[in-house]
Parts: C-alpha cells; sequence; structure tokens
C-alpha cells in the first residue's frame, strides 16, 4: 500500500467521521462517545500484527502482548458500557408498549 | 493477489461499512443499541480477517497463539468486569480510564516497532518508507502518551483523587508545558534523524506533557477535554495503522478522530466555552475568585420540605431540573416516585435537560433513563425554556450552574453567555441543596436571592423521601 493511498483513506475516513456524527441528539452523547471509545480500540490490530510478525522475540511479544491487553480492556469495556448504557433506553421503550 | 488477501481484502471492506453504519446507527435512540453491537461484531470480523490472512500466508507460531490468547484474556476480562461493576454516575471517570488504556496500546505498538524493527520493514530500506515509519511511529507515541497520561489524570480528577495544585493555576504552566513540548519536538526530530534512544525521551515527555496539560483543567471542563481525549486516542489509532500498514486502522482510527472532534465542539457549545480556554484558560473557578466580588447571598429564603409539597399540590406543571448533586445522591429513582405522584394527580411533569447536566453531554439521560423516566418527559432546554414562565413549580434538584441567570444578566459573570434554564420565569422555584457551597464553577448564583426562590436544604435523596411522605399525608396520588 503506497503511502500517499493511506494517506487517502485518512483523508476519507475523517470526512466520514465529520459526516456520520453530524446530528445526534443529546440524549445519545455520552453513548456515542463511549462507542466511538470502543472502537478507537480496534489499535488491537495493530497490536496482533506486532505478535504474529515477533517471529519469536520474546520482549517483542511481551509489548504486543500488554499493548493487546490494553486495547481489548478498551474495546470490550467500551462496548459492554455502551450496551448497558443503551439497555435502559430500550427497556424504558418496551415498557410503554 | 491470492486468495487470503482477497478474504482480507472483502472483510476489511465490510468490516469499515459496518463500523460506520454502526456509528450511524449510534446517533438514533431507536437503533442505537444494535448499532453497538453492529459495531462490537465489526471489531471482531476484522480481527478474524487479520488472523485469517496471516494463518493463509505466513502462519501464525505457536508461541504467538499463547501470547494472544494471554492479552486477550486478561483485557477482555478486566473490561468486562469493570464494565459490569461501574457505577452508571462514574461514566465520565470510566470513559476516561478506556480511553487512557486505548492510548496506551498504540503508544506500546510504536515503540515495539521503534525497539524490534518488523523484518519486512527492514526489507526496503527505501529512504521516504523509513521516513514515513519513524513520523508515524513518533506521532503514535506522542499521542498515545497524552492520551494515556491526560486521560488517568482526567480519571483522578473527576474521581476525587486528586486535585488542582496550586501552582498549575499560575502562568508557570504555561511555561513547563511549553518546555515540554519543545522537548518532545526536540526528541521526534531526533528519532527520525535515526537516533533510536531519543524514543525514551519522546515517551517521558509527551507523558509528562499530557499531565501538564490536564491537571490545571477545571472539573466542570473534564468533559471537553475526556472527549478531546477520545479523538486524540482514535488519532493515536491511526498513527498506529501507518505503522503497521493496516487501512482499516487508519480509518476506524481517523473515524473516531474526527467524530470525537465534532463530540467536543459540541460539548464547548453547551458550556459557552471555546477550547483554547479550557485548555489554555485553567479552571474556570480559579479565575472568578478573583473577578467576582459579589460573593455573598443576601436575600435567602428558606422553607420546609412542607411548603415545598403544599405548593407542589396545587401546582398543575411542574418542571424538573436534575444535575449531577441528583446522581451524586443517587436520588434518581426517588425522584421518580415523586413525580409518579404528581403525575396521578394530574400534575403535569416534565424534566429540563441542560446539554451538559450531569458530567457529560447525555450523561442526565442516561441517569434518568436508568430510573425508569419516559424519554418524553425530558425536554432539551431550546424547547423548554418558553414553557417556564407558565411553569407554577420549578424543583431544581443538585444543578446550580446551569439555571444561574448571571450567564444572561451580568456581562462581568465568568458564566455570562453560557446558555441557561430561565427558571426564574416561573411563579416558584425550590432548590435543593445541601448547603450554600457554590456549583461547580465556584460561582454565585443569583437565582438563590431571588424572591420567588426558595432553598430546601439537605440532602436530595432524603428531602425527596421526605416529600414523598408529605404527599402522601396530603393524599396526592392516592387512589
Amino acid at each position: 500500500m503506497s503511502f500517499i493511498s493511506l494517506l487517502w483513506v485518512l483523508l476519507l475516513g475523517s470526512l466520514l467521521g465529520l459526516e456520520l456524527i453530524g446530528k445526534v441528539p443529546p440524549t445519545l452523547h455520552t453513548p456515542l462517545m463511549s462507542g466511538a471509545n470502543a472502537i478507537s480500540g480496534i489499535t488491537m490490530l495493530a497490536a496482533l500484527t506486532l505478535i504474529v510478525k515477533a517471529e519469536g522475540n520474546v520482549p517483542l511479544l511481551i509489548i504486543g502482548s500488554v499493548s493487546l491487553g490494553f486495547a481489548l480492556f478498551n474495546v470490550v469495556g467500551g462496548f459492554f458500557v455502551t450496551d448497558r448504557m443503551l439497555a435502559m433506553f430500550s427497556r424504558k421503550s418496551s415498557n410503554k408498549k | 493477489m491470492n486468495l487470503p488477501v482477497i478474504i482480507k481484502f472483502v472483510i476489511d471492506l465490510l468490516a469499515v461499512l459496518l463500523l460506520a453504519l454502526g456509528i450511524k446507527g449510534l446517533s438514533k435512540v431507536k437503533s442505537a443499541r444494535d448499532a453497538n453491537r453492529l459495531a462490537a461484531f465489526a471489531m471482531s470480523l476484522s480481527v478474524v480477517g487479520l488472523l485469517s490472512y496471516y494463518l493463509g500466508t505466513s502462519g501464525i507460531a505457536v508461541q504467538s497463539w499463547i501470547w494472544i490468547i494471554i492479552g486477550t484474556i486478561i483485557g477482555s476480562l478486566f473490561g468486562a468486569i469493570l464494565a459490569k461493576k461501574v457505577p452508571m454516575t462514574s461514566m465520565p471517570e470510566t470513559v476516561a480510564l478506556f480511553n487512557g488504556c486505548g492510548g496506551m496500546s498504540s503508544l506500546l505498538v510504536a515503540l515495539g516497532v521503534a525497539i524490534f524493527p518488523l523484518s519486512n520493514s527492514v526489507e526496503n530500506l527505501d529512504f521516504f518508507k523509513s521516513l514515513i515509519n519513524e513520523v508515524s511511529i513518533s506521532v503514535s507515541i506522542f499521542v498515545g502518551a497524552i492520551t494515556f497520561t491526560g486521560s488517568i489524570v482526567a480519571m483522578a480528577k473527576l474521581q476525587g483523587w486528586l486535585s488542582t495544585p496550586g501552582w498549575t493555576q499560575s502562568k508557570v504552566r504555561h511555561f513547563v508545558n511549553i518546555v515540554f513540548a519543545v522537548a518532545s519536538l526536540i526528541a521526534f526530530f531526533d528519532l527520525i534523524n535515526g537516533n533510536t534512544s531519543s524514543i525514551w525521551l519522546l515517551v517521558i515527555v509527551s507523558s509528562l506533557l499530557g499531565i501538564g496539560v490536564t491537571l490545571p483543567i477545571g472539573g466542570a471542563d473534564m468533559p471537553v477535554v475526556i472527549s478531546l481525549l477520545n479523538s486524540y486516542s482514535g488519532i493515536a489509532a491511526a498513527a498506529a495503522g501507518f505503522v503497521v500498514d493496516s487501512q482499516l486502522l487508519i480509518v476506524a482510527g481517523a473515524m473516531v478522530g474526527a467524530a470525537g472532534l465534532i463530540l467536543t465542539q459540541v460539548m464547548c457549545k453547551g458550556m459557552n466555552r471555546s477550547l483554547v480556554s479550557v485548555l489554555f484558560g485553567g479552571s474556570l473557578s480559579a479565575q472568578s475568585t478573583t473577578s467576582s466580588g459579589s460573593g455573598e447571598y443576601t436575600n435567602i429564603t428558606s422553607c420546609s420540605v412542607e411548603e415545598c409539597a403544599l405548593t407542589l399540590e396545587a401546582a398543575n406543571k411542574v418542571i424538573i431540573v436534575p444535575g449531577y448533586g441528583l446522581a451524586v445522591a443517587q436520588a434518581q429513582h426517588t425522584l421518580r416516585e415523586v413525580t409518579k405522584k404528581l403525575e396521578q394527580n394530574g400534575i403535569e411533569v416534565v424534566y429540563a435537560i441542560h446539554p451538559v447536566a450531569g458530567r457529560m453531554p447525555g450523561h442526565m439521560n442516561v441517569l434518568l433513563a436508568e430510573a425508569d423516566v419516559p424519554y418524553e418527559q425530558l425536554k432539551e432546554m431550546d424547547v423548554v425554556n418558553p414553557d417556564f414562565p407558565a411553569t407554577d413549580v420549578v424543583l431544581v434538584l443538585g444543578a446550580n450552574d446551569v439555571v444561574n441567570p448571571q450567564a444572561k444578566n451580568d456581562s462581568s459573570s465568568p458564566l455570562y453567555g453560557m446558555p441557561v434554564l430561565d427558571v426564574q420565569e416561573a411563579r416558584t422555584v425550590f432548590v435543593i441543596k445541601r448547603g450554600m457551597s457554590a456549583g461547580y464553577s465556584g460561582i454565585k448564583n443569583d437565582l438563590f436571592d431571588l424572591p420567588n426562590t426558595s432553598m430546601v436544604f439537605g440532602d436530595a435523596k432524603k428531602v425527596l423521601n421526605d416529600l414523598i411522605g408529605e404527599l402522601k399525608d396530603l393524599g396526592v396520588g392516592e387512589k
């Protein structure tokens, strides 16, 4: 992948992010922040790459594993806590019916 | 193109699409929960895509599997436990902690690649490529470190583990931070020049910069900082994407980075603070103690819970203004009981939600939803403000700065210009409050001095419990 096309990816990704968030009711700001935060744990893919490519280099394996742990803490915790928040909204709307 | 490459390409494309749909869906109440699950699914999919790619090409060593499993189990377990146990009131701190760990992860990846260059990046020693590699490593470390230490400081301050040291309110802090920033820049260029050992300098100084920038910021502005740091963790992830050459990482990181910026802007607007003044202005209370001399209250009316109940019983329309104090007292459920009684008596009850009620935009909605308050009863500030003149009773529970008329009337007030709820327009205002202490901003609230305002002193939960008792005695809500 050439550097220039990676820059395009960066640019288009940023524009997509700006567009997606445009109009959000305040109710959802906290869940959205928490959900977006979980997605930023996507860096777990980088950690995985590091571990796979470590080729038996133990210090690198450890760094990768710790990094993976931190990322998954972010991802798993982030999605669970967002779900907990959103569950309250859906529970309420099902009560109404 | 061989098969593993094609499979990974398709999976990555699908994952990006689902992540984008997930973020989009999170912006609507109806679809939010499914959207969150969709995003989580997209993340797992991306892992499957990556692992299957390596299985199909270079293979994954047993040793690698072991470390993958160790990291996965420990990280996921702690994350899940914390997410299940943490009380809803501590949501901002929790998001800060998760966010900091994401930053740490990007930092570690960059550090690992910097110390032990990956085999494939050694092969092509093209000058341009190695420059890009070093720049992305540096950015990843710099942003990752700031995200980590900044988030941890933000969390510690919100938890009350850390107070704002005095020196951070003086001009000295700018000098200190400039020193850190310049040192980071020096380390950055040194690193690009090929001096690998300066990487440790970069780690240390950017960590210190994260602390130095976050520490002086007052509690009221902390949500803005967390949102900004959330954006940073996206940028760090995107930088890590450049380090390991992953488009998926770059797209997802960029999306989160951009989304975080928008959210930060929304929060700043709600508090009438510019991002610059949040980051460099220091704590709001520190300014106000020097600027406003009108710190004394002259015309406080306090009243008993009984009087409050009598007035409520006679009302036709009641607006509740909940604030963080309500959440701290864990009184949202008790409040719901009070409003149920009023509704049973045919009194119209509405909740007025200021954009920054609670500690994050939308935080209060989450807390009230937890107490089963119907979504339709939560009114946003712009919708509810014209209703105040036609309202009989306003109950202010643990909110302070967001109902301060100074923001409209007193151009010398630090709050001036902040959008507030015009509760003083209502016939009667009851402010339930522990004591006369100032709000988050540390600024005197002119509302308390107004003739139509009565203070009901006491812990929010206790007052509301007493209120339920009084309403019962009055026969309100009894069938």
